[in-house]
């Protein structure tokens, strides 16, 4: 081997197209993979910290300012999370909207990101923008299907990034019919515009990779829903579990070299989240056409590529269309727009599907309805470990190539996961070093 | 007119202001040929260049390191704007100015020693200066969209001095504080929403920070005339905006 191999040391200084800020470093050492970090140098943020000595009807607008590109999620979260400890039960018809809400919120992030951060990596280009150039009508159908996401969470939310009609039992104001018809109206153009963007995707050329053996997949499960308002959490491996057994399962370990705690099974071994793990776990849930445009592209239920979670946003998409329609076609206003709670000393868990995979809330309170401890544990710091081991072993069959297109793959691959850092609070430069 | 040079800059945020850019689903290939997009990570463009025509800045210090990084990039930058509450004011990590950031450490990370942060989160003019500020948590799509046109045509931006109760009267909402007794801080809070919560019978939660010379202890006697809720009303400007002017004197001054 020359020394000029030996010595071979790449790097990218901040990875793009992800949201948040942090790097990956890639050792090689004699031609052999030592150690993948992904370093998140984020700024910390201390929500967990800000949220002790706040009132319980906070944390849906608190905890919203954690992240800009999937608020819902933590709004839902932390609902589901209080309303548990308070004994509130929603009625069906606010649950429905919630339901719809969320849909609006999957439907903005995943097209986001499909058009806008990872297309570019499958057809060769530097951004979405620069795509824009020689696929404007594909960005366009893009950008028009991810504006009826953020009108979704305009109308039942009331403002697109960190909305302000959700509180704790329901909403300050449900949506008229007339409304509702206009919303289910754009729909119809939505869910036409969604078909088209998964065939589109279907035609992407999809490295060859699978995930490193034994890496269970975790998702939500619901009796008869695919999974965004949580039930039941569940695993490839046999788990089976409610939020009030989370912990017993799950914990987080802070490491060096990020601001972003890492998720990891108590049980040891990888776990991944997010639409690959959803898929998996739920393809019998997908709506009527969402399970029919994943069977006309070969999408099975034992997918395990992750340059392949594009097609299963894109497939997500297609079912949170659908799902939104059937709701808004659906729709009568309710009686009340939230039920009634009264503080107590109590402890309530929740979770739900966050666009990028399972977002687990906590809270103690009191009773004052003043909060005394608060957890939160998003999907992108439980990814980091199997982010860092798929890249191990995507890298380990891929040294061959040279340092460009070797981190080119590498920040696509990353993006599989639709890491949201400023979540985990906190992610991508990334370099390669080669001694 | 040759395009003018922009660059998007993070500091400590949830990215929600930048998104915003992203948001304009009809104008954004419109924005991208009307501004040469340099440096904007989270949409791909990365190009350290000398100088930018333009920086949009969000986010608030809290590291020593984005200290001199917001130094570097007003160096390299022509008009320097700041996008949202974290960049104006210092946002809602500013909740940790005066408390004990080694407690708040311990609270989240085992390893407190391998976390580098400030005691405070302070807003970018704080440390250097700025040409222009769109306020709000997250920014309005529609002040953006405004400012962007302004400074192409080479206007001034259009500057808003007034509070959301203006916009909620022009948007003919019942006033929820004078015939509900609804907490709502629209008489001291900036406008450029379009008073959404009044519009959803939600008290406005000051998410904008406060307007220009808003009148903070008529405000406070306002909402004791009325029997609504002081406790909330300061609660509700010690969140997003705890450290603006004004607002940072709402719990003494209660």
């Amino acid at each position: 081997m020359t020394h000029e191999h030996r010595a071979r040391r790449f790097g990218v200084e901040a990875l793009t197209r992800v949201e948040g800020e942090g790097g990956l470093i890639i050792e090689v050492h004699d031609g052999e993979l030592a150690d993948v970090k992904l370093r998140i140098f984020e700024p910390p943020r201390f929500f967990e910290a800000f949220l002790r000595g706040r009132a319980h009807t906070e944390p849906p607008d608190i905890t919203a300012r954690i992240c800009g590109i999937c608020p819902v999620a933590y709004q839902m979260s932390a609902c589901q999370a209080i309303e548990s400890a308070l004994g509130v039960e929603i009625d069906p018809a606010l649950r429905d909207l919630r339901h719809l809400l969320y849909c609006g919120e999957w439907i903005e992030s995943h097209v986001l990101h499909i058009h806008l951060l990872h297309a570019p990596d499958f057809l060769g280009y530097p951004s979405g923008i620069a795509m824009a150039v020689d696929h404007r009508d594909e960005v366009q159908r893009g950008l028009q299907l991810k504006k009826i996401g953020n009108r979704i969470v305009e109308v039942i939310g009331g403002r697109a990034v960190h909305p302000v009609n959700i509180r704790i039992g329901g909403f300050y104001r449900v949506p008229s019919a007339a409304e509702m018809a206009d919303l289910a109206t754009e729909l119809n153009r939505a869910l036409n515009a969604s078909l088209e963007v998964a065939r589109w995707v279907a035609g992407f050329a999809f490295p060859d990779h699978t995930l490193p053996d034994g890496t269970a997949l975790v998702a939500l499960r619901h009796p008869t829903e695919y999974p965004m308002l949580g039930n039941r959490l569940v695993s490839t491996d046999g788990l089976d579990i409610t939020p009030e057994q989370f912990l017993d399962h799950f914990d987080e370990e802070h490491v060096e070299h990020s601001t972003a705690l890492h998720g990891r099974r108590l049980a040891g071994g990888d776990y991944m989240l997010g639409p690959l793990a959803r898929f998996a776990l739920n393809h019998d849930h997908l709506a009527p056409q969402a399970a029919a445009v994943a069977a006309e592209v070969g999408l099975g239920p034992s997918e395990r590529n992750p340059f392949r979670s594009i097609l299963v946003r894109a497939i997500e998409t297609v079912h949170a269309c659908e799902t939104a329609l059937s709701i808004a076609l659906t729709y009568r206003p309710p009686e009340r727009s939230f039920v009634p709670s009264e503080a107590r000393a109590s402890v309530g868990c929740g979770w739900t599907e966050a666009p990028r995979g399972l977002l687990f809330h906590r809270y103690e309170i009191d009773d004052a309805g003043v909060i005394g401890d608060a957890r939160i544990v998003p999907p992108t710091s439980q990814n980091q470990p199997v982010i860092e081991h798929d890249l191990m072993h995507l890298i380990e069959h891929s040294l061959h190539l040279d340092d460009a297109a070797l981190e080119a793959l590498c920040e696509q691959a990353v993006r599989n996961y639709d890491p949201c850092i400023s979540c985990a609070t906190h992610f991508l430069d990334m370099r390669v070093h080669r001694t | 007119m040759t395009r003018p040079t922009v660059a998007v800059w993070k500091f400590a945020s949830c990215d929600g202001c930048q998104l915003t850019i992203l948001d304009c689903e009809d104008e954004l290939l419109a924005i991208a040929d009307a501004l040469d997009l340099r440096m904007f990570l989270e949409a791909g463009p990365d190009e350290l260049l000398d100088h930018y025509d333009l920086s949009l800045v969000e986010g608030s210090v809290t590291t020593a390191h984005d200290a001199e990084r917001i130094r570097d990039i007003r160096a390299r930058s022509g008009m320097l704007i700041t996008i949202g509450a974290c960049a104006t004011a210092g946002g809602i990590q500013a909740l940790r100015n005066g408390a004990d950031i080694d407690e708040f450490t311990s609270i989240v990370y085992a390893r407190p020693d391998w976390i580098e942060t400030l005691a405070t989160s302070t807003p970018i003019a704080d440390h250097v200066q700025v040409d222009h500020e769109l306020r709000g948590c997250p920014i309005a799509k529609s002040e953006l969209l405004a400012t962007i046109t302004a400074l192409l045509a080479r206007r001034r931006p259009p500057i808003t001095t007034h509070s959301v109760c203006v916009e909620c009267k022009q948007a003919g909402h019942t006033c929820l504080l004078v015939a509900d007794g609804t907490t709502c801080l629209g008489p001291v809070t900036h406008a450029g929403c379009g008073a959404l919560c009044p519009g959803i019978h939600r008290g406005c939660f000051g998410c904008f920070g406060p307007s220009e010379s808003a009148n903070l202890a008529g405000f406070l006697r306002a909402i004791a005339t009325v029997g609504a809720d002081e406790a909330l009303a300061v609660r509700s400007m010690s969140t997003f905006n705890v450290a603006a002017p004004v607002f940072r004197d709402a719990k003494e001054q209660a």
